[in-house]
């Protein structure tokens, strides 16, 4: 195969020979129990530093939109600002209200992390760099990043302030709005990829990514994904549940410290997920730009390692999100559900049917020009 | 081994949070609680290897019936109110029907398990081999069933349309 050359940068190089070491001197009980391990700490902390990276990326971009420097003081251009950031909110006080349901209102903040962190660990990174490969994996990502409402819904209830309940409440109707579009997008792709594997869809996309294999349908449903995405993780224009200047803060009011940490690293994360399954989903994944027959282009290509590639196509799609975000006023939550139920859902339900047609009917562009 | 621990786990978080669900005095604890009933449920598919269950168990359940669920206590009167004991006469009749179904039910999983003897494990199932069966019109292919279901879901719809519309 084309791809089959020397890859040096890539690091299932090196947890290749990681595994052949353990095994080699480890029994089979010991060599998996190492790796799991690793594999959740290594998963742990990219959470962390890449919710990081990301407030720093958004701060410097928001302020350049906005005429503004941004973060400039702490270390060279700032680089350091959301470290400090990160060790201030672990230093602060957790805050305990009175008449609030103690239980619920400690609970609440892990129903949102956890569910961030389960959809987290099933993105390929890169090439063998990928925690779980369910054949369903379409079907799992949707699954488990539906719970995070609950934790949004307990969250405003528990802390017993009218504020924190609107702010729920809408957030509970924005998401399981666009949960539907989000759900239907995929579901399109599904149709055209054959398959709900993550991996196997990366495979499928080597040549002509989803993209550009349907045309006129996947386009359609890239954007429905790019706006219910963007509308699930409560972001402007969306960002009603949160309106500062109605709600204070919406359903995190009255949270302090490292709980209120984790829903605002809850909200990073999952935008960056959102933009890393539209990646592997629509943009071919860890894969780099390849052009069927360009025998030597593709072999320049393959020499920058996948996760490069990777990380390149979803920070493109991060950008897209924050340059949305700025831009737009927000909108009030009547437009916001008339935008879901009378527009993207009929939209995405004709959608569907149509790229059904054109896969049965193979109008597809792979079957139109015979590409791989 | 280790299927065993993590079955043993599994099991006793969903006996504890089952009780804790039914003796809770406030309505939304006990929709949390039988959260994480379900979630556990949805780990023993896991455990047993039916991925396209585990998702679908927590999408439907996790996800949808229980935020619907807890919609609905939002929206209710003064959600959060612990509600007054029941009359001892109305909580030994719920004790009697409690007992009553729980061993129906466990008379029909005996009798069950009894026939079959053994669990046949699955090899992990395809989504294309899942579509198949699903609507599929051979022998073991259940299409009229789906399209029964379907039909009446969409019953449901209207009906509910129906009830809440404006005169």
């Amino acid at each position: 195969m084309i791809l089959n050359y020397s890859q040096p940068l890539e690091i299932s190089n090196l947890t290749s020979w990681f595994d052949q070491y353990l095994r080699s001197n480890l029994s089979e009980f010991w060599t998996l129990l190492i790796e799991f391990v690793l594999v959740g700490i290594f998963l742990l902390a990219a959470y962390a530093v890449i919710a990081l990276i990301l407030i720093y990326a958004e701060r410097k971009i928001t302020a350049f939109f906005q005429a503004r420097l941004g973060p400039n003081r702490v270390g060279k251009w700032g680089l350091l600002q959301s470290v400090a950031d990160m060790i201030k909110i672990l230093l602060k006080e957790i805050i305990r209200i009175n008449r609030s349901d103690r239980f619920l209102f400690f609970a609440a903040p892990f129903f949102m992390i956890v569910a961030s962190m389960l959809t987290f660990g099933a993105i390929p990174f890169g090439k063998g760099l990928q925690a779980i490969d369910f054949n369903i994996g379409v079907l799992y990502v949707t699954a488990v990043s539906s719970l995070g409402i609950i934790g949004v819904l307990l969250a405003g209830w528990s802390s017993n302030n009218k504020y924190s309940m609107i702010g729920a409440m809408r957030s509970g109707a924005q998401f399981i709005s666009y949960e539907l579009s989000s759900g239907f997008a995929l579901m399109t792709i599904v149709v055209l990829a054959g398959t709900m594997q993550f991996s196997q869809m990366i495979e499928g996309q080597r040549f002509c990514w989803n993209i550009f294999n349907g045309h006129i349908s996947s386009i359609i449903a890239f954007v429905i994904y790019l706006i219910s995405g963007h509308a699930e993780t409560n972001r402007g224009p969306f960002d009603l549940p949160e309106a500062e200047s109605e709600l204070t803060a919406g359903y995190h009011t009255e949270y302090s410290g490292l709980q209120f940490g984790f829903y605002y690293l809850a909200e990073y994360l999952n935008m960056f997920i959102i933009a890393s399954i539209a990646t592997t989903v629509f943009l071919g994944g860890y894969l780099p730009i390849q052009i069927q027959g360009w025998d030597a282009f593709n072999g320049i290509m393959g020499y920058i390692p996948s996760y490069v590639w990777f990380f390149s196509k979803t920070g493109f799609l991060i950008f897209l999100s924050l340059w949305v975000r700025w831009s737009f006023p927000r909108l009030r939550i009547d437009q916001l559900l008339n935008l879901e139920w009378k527009y993207l859902l009929p939209i995405n339900l004709v959608n569907l049917l149509l790229m059904v047609i054109l896969v049965l009917t193979g109008l597809t562009l792979k079957n139109l020009f015979g590409i791989l | 081994m280790a299927q065993q621990i993590i079955f043993y786990i599994l099991a006793i978080i969903i006996s504890l949070f089952s009780i804790m669900a039914v003796t809770s005095k406030q309505i939304i604890r006990s929709a949390t609680y039988l959260l994480f009933v379900l979630i556990a449920t949805a780990g023993f598919y896991l455990l047993l290897g039916y991925n396209y269950l585990f998702a679908v168990q927590v999408a439907v359940y996790a996800g949808g019936v229980m935020v619907l669920f807890i919609f609905a206590i939002l929206l209710t009167n003064r959600p959060g109110e612990s509600h007054e004991n029941e009359l001892p006469v109305r909580r030994i009749a719920a004790g009697i029907t409690a007992v009553a179904g729980l061993a129906l039910s466990a008379h029909i999983i005996y009798w069950n398990i009894k026939k079959i003897s053994q669990i046949v494990t699955i090899s992990d199932i395809s989504p294309a081999q899942l579509g198949h069966t699903m609507l599929g019109t051979g022998k073991y292919q259940y299409l009229l069933p789906f399209e029964v279901i379907s039909i009446l879901l969409l019953a449901c719809i209207v009906g509910a349309i129906m009830i809440a519309r404006k005169r």
